[in-house]
């Protein structure tokens, strides 16, 4: 089997780790890390297909989505600063005032 | 077993211990660095797959740019340890078995396709970086142009929704 093949079983691996810290942690930014956590194993992925098609449009879109990431992890943490300094708690049992 | 895959089974068990690591710890300092080592782990294999500008654009900006945000963020908000809190029954008993089915079903068909190595449009895979710029400055400099639009509005976004009084 090839190196690549193992690299998307890898990343299959890391977003199924990665989904799993995103339902099960209560802290607002454990949370996040587990979506960067997601984003790298897409990245992994695209890079592995780039390589098993020769194609390098995959290495493009991986660079598409890391830009993309550095911006939303920017505004993410703005809006968790704010969340933070309203509720005065980074857990999100605490960030329910939307709850019926 | 050649050295590469010896090498590549090496760095993938660096990530998969980090990535466990991120949501076994409850600090999220704790989390943080181990996703510090998922990264760092995931750029060496972007190196054995061939993508040497991704491994070092993985490594200044996601290591060194987005973990170091959320490196000084943990420690601006001061967070503490997680609460022990009561989790869902529901979402343990069917979510975890139902990821863990999902996984080996992904994992499953991934082993059984051998996929034949296609030849791409004439590419050089071996000077991947100049290719890769050549194709970032020829075919999509209107994306690229667009993600430089995109970080400048994140900023104001940022500097606009930190602010203390609105």
């Amino acid at each position: 089997m090839q190196l690549e093949s193992y690299a998307v079983i890898l990343s299959a691996l890391l977003f199924g780790l990665g989904a799993l810290g995103f339902v099960f942690k209560r802290n607002i930014i454990t949370i996040f890390m587990s979506i960067e956590l997601m984003l790298n194993a897409v990245n992994l992925s695209f890079v592995a297909f780039s390589r098993i098609r020769a194609l390098l449009e995959g290495q493009v879109f991986v660079f598409f989505v890391i830009v993309v990431a550095a911006a939303e992890a920017a505004v993410g943490m703005a809006i968790i600063l704010q969340v933070a300094r309203n509720r005065h708690s980074l857990n999100i049992e605490r960030i329910d005032l939307l709850k019926l | 077993m050649s050295a590469e895959t010896i090498l590549f089974f090496v760095l993938a068990a660096a990530a998969l211990g980090g990535a466990v690591n991120l949501i076994a710890q409850t600090h999220p300092i704790h989390s943080a660095l181990s996703l510090i080592v998922v990264m760092v782990a995931l750029a060496g294999i972007y190196l054995l797959l061939g993508a040497e500008l991704l491994a070092a654009v993985q490594i200044i900006v996601y290591a060194g740019a987005i973990m170091v945000l959320f490196v000084f963020i943990i420690m601006l908000l001061n967070a503490g340890e997680e609460e022990r809190t009561q989790i869902s029954r529901a979402a343990t008993w069917i979510g975890v078995p139902f990821a863990v089915i999902l996984t080996a079903l992904l994992g499953w068909r991934i082993w059984l396709s051998q996929a034949p190595v296609y030849a791409g449009p004439g590419v050089e895979m071996v000077r991947a970086t100049r290719e890769l710029s050549k194709m970032l400055f020829t075919s999509y400099v209107f994306p690229f142009e667009l993600t430089s639009i995109l970080i400048l509005v994140a900023i104001l976004g940022a500097v606009v929704l930190a602010k203390r009084d609105f």
